[in-house]
């Protein structure tokens, strides 16, 4: 239980970290970075825009910043993330929605994999250490240490302009279907889905390995699993014993991983020029949209309280000496 | 105290010598590339061949030269990130772990936050707002990127510290009465300095991928050469589209290679910190002369290990004696080695 108050407690913390440091961040930089935006917006877009960005970043403002403070959650706490520069008219919280989902699948769906696959691997690898699938870490710590980027290119190169397997570019099929609940628009998307997934897997698979074959390591020379030997279990069985236990650090980390994972997602989708987030934040830098910058800022760290929410009420779930109140 | 050495096999060897080629050309990379990189004077699209060893640009400049230019920034940034991602990580991780209390406690939440945040977004929302002069600084990009890169060594660190602080070294340290920094720089750091290396090469490796993801997405002036501006050049003119690998190839590989030796250095410092990793490392003669099977036996760790040569001189720093491996089975988990006899 304590464990669980001190991940919301931190969970809680980071959010408020968040939203304090979008709204000081901008107020806070040398070059006062609004006052140029305004300056490079003025005669494109109406003078109430300008007023409406310079009211977000209390341009001009007679008011003092706690009362800007109050103002700004206030209407964070309503959703209104303010309007976006790019994509005016529209309200920063309804462009990212309008992407989100495309990301939130690309990263479930590739860390659900890569979690499943790398730990299996890794347990096979901890098991038949010193045998010649050691051979396979060196390979794995190249997989680990590509960026995905780099990875996603060396696949477009090669399956889609070489080989001509997978589409290059792009969500789905723009030409021939159009979205909505039918068939022919799903299939489209997971046949486009699966390079950009494949890149991911790849390069996030064996970081779960690693860690699983060195737990299964320090696992295997654990007494109960001498004891399960001396029982004479038959060995899968006692591989079986060894992985339960091995896989608790396992979990653990994944909650830390997903931060890295949506951060290596954004820019496997610049890659793949897959629709989502990671495209919207680019466009936004370089347009200068802070409201929009700031809403995606806020968005994705809110997905990543969640996600790792979730893992961590997985954790305990599998994890008995967790739920107790003593041990941390 | 034992000197703090890697072990030598061949995975730390390749490693080590990867990088030094890539310090090497950090250093003379800009004297040696033999072209301009930036001037667009050849014929362009060029395969590689003599002349232009990586080929040309579409616009008609020599990779090789970009890429040999552009190691320096890449390297530097990366370096500068790690270097200063330690320091953070020393002053809060240590004295997290030492002071402990509610010193600890807040601390502790200090580096969950800094751990749960997305670094890259974070990263990208900072830099967007640094005037544009500013963004092309090796020393502005390293602090950003070290900023929302030191948390995890932080939290190593902590733990490792809180392990060591209750030790009867540390405790004799302390009823001596030696001074407090004495007892945290000369008893207990030497023992960090493998966790200290670990998190120095995980933070480098973070930092090269970060820095050049920065440039490769053009959130960084794209006028200066580094591997990610290259990226960034290539991808602006559809270099994949048009099947002029080379383009890409270069920095791409480059990338890889900086990113596997330092992974292969920190497998070495791995094995270092826990003794049960190693076993692999051994040559079938060593392990036939050890006696051990080349699968060790369940429940038992074969333990490489120094026994001490009876008579010989005990020297602070010198490894005496054979090394020897036995096969003994333990129950606890192997704590980062100090050497007490």
């Amino acid at each position: 239980m304590r464990t669980f108050v001190r991940k919301l407690v931190i969970a809680l913390i980071t959010a408020w970290v968040t939203i304090t440091a979008t709204f000081i961040l901008p107020r806070l930089m040398p070059g006062n970075p609004i006052e140029q935006l305004i300056g490079k917006l003025t005669g494109r877009v109406t003078p109430e825009e300008i007023a409406a960005i310079k009211a977000q970043f209390g341009q001009g403002l007679n008011e003092p910043v706690i009362v800007q403070y109050w103002h700004y959650l206030v209407n964070l706490f309503h959703g209104d993330l303010g309007t976006s520069i790019t994509y005016s008219p529209q309200s920063v919280s309804s462009v990212i929605f309008g992407q989100l989902w495309w990301t939130l699948g690309l990263i479930g769906t590739a860390t659900v994999l890569s979690f499943i696959l790398g730990t299996a691997l890794g347990v096979y690898f901890g098991w038949t250490r010193g045998a010649r699938t050691d051979l396979f870490i060196p390979v794995a710590g190249f997989l680990q240490s590509t960026p995905f980027y780099v990875l996603g290119t060396l696949l477009v190169m090669i399956f889609a302009f070489r080989l001509h397997w997978f589409p290059f570019e792009g969500s789905y099929d723009a030409t021939t279907v159009s979205p909505g609940w039918n068939w022919a628009f799903i299939a489209s998307v997971l046949r486009y889905a699966q390079l950009p997934l494949a890149s991911i897997v790849l390069c996030s698979l064996s970081g779960w390995m690693i860690g699983m074959r060195n737990m299964m390591v320090t696992t295997m020379s654990e007494d109960f699993v001498l004891m399960a030997v001396a029982k004479g279990l038959p060995k899968r069985k006692v591989m079986w014993h060894a992985a339960r236990n091995a896989v608790l650090p396992q979990i653990a980390n994944l909650t830390l991983a997903i931060g890295l994972l949506v951060s290596g997602a954004l820019i496997v989708e610049q890659v793949f020029s897959y629709q989502g987030v990671g495209g919207l934040l680019v466009n936004a830098v370089s347009n200068l949209d802070y409201p929009l910058i700031q809403g995606i800022f806020l968005v994705i760290t809110f997905t990543v309280l969640i996600m790792s929410a979730v893992g961590d009420v997985l954790y305990v779930w599998l994890d008995p000496r967790t739920r107790t109140a003593t041990v941390e | 105290m034992r000197r703090f050495r890697l072990p030598g096999t061949w995975k730390v060897r390749v490693g080590y010598f990867l990088l030094s080629i890539f310090i090497l050309f950090t250093v003379i990379g800009p004297w040696v590339a033999p072209y301009d990189p930036s001037y667009t004077g050849f014929t362009p699209d060029l395969s590689p061949s003599s002349q232009h060893l990586l080929g040309t640009t579409l616009l008609g400049q020599d990779v090789m030269s970009q890429l040999l230019v552009g190691c320096r920034e890449t390297l530097v940034v990366s370096f500068v990130a790690g270097v200063i991602a330690v320091v953070i990580s020393i002053i809060v991780g240590l004295t997290a772990g030492y002071v402990g209390g509610k010193t600890d406690e807040v601390l502790s939440l200090f580096i969950a936050v800094f751990l749960t945040l997305p670094g890259l977004v974070l990263l990208i929302v900072i830099i967007s707002l640094f005037p544009q002069g500013q963004q092309a600084n090796p020393l502005v990009i390293g602090s950003v990127v070290a900023l929302t890169g030191w948390a995890w060594g932080a939290k190593v660190l902590r733990a490792q510290t809180l392990s060591l602080r209750n030790r009867d070294f540390v405790e004799a340290s302390r009823i001596i009465g030696e001074r407090r920094w004495r007892t945290i720089f000369a008893e207990i750091g030497p023992n960090l300095l493998p966790v200290l290396a670990s998190s120095l090469v995980g933070t480098v490796l973070y930092a090269v991928s970060v820095s050049t993801v920065l440039a490769f997405l053009g959130l960084t002036p794209i006028t200066t050469w580094n591997w990610g501006t290259m990226l960034y050049w290539a991808f602006a003119n559809n270099a994949a589209l048009a099947g002029e690998w080379w383009w890409l190839a270069g920095p791409c590989l480059a990338i890889a290679l900086v990113g596997t030796s330092l992974a292969l250095i920190n497998f070495g410092i791995d094995e270092y910190i826990n003794p049960r990793l190693r076993v692999g490392n051994l040559s079938n003669r060593e392990r036939k002369r050890a006696g051990l099977s080349r699968r060790p036996k369940l429940g038992f760790t074969p333990v490489h290990r120094v026994t001490p040569v009876i008579g010989a001189p005990v020297m602070a720093g010198a490894q005496t004696g054979p090394e020897v491996l036995a096969t003994e089975a333990t129950a606890s988990t192997p704590a980062p080695r100090e050497d007490h006899p």
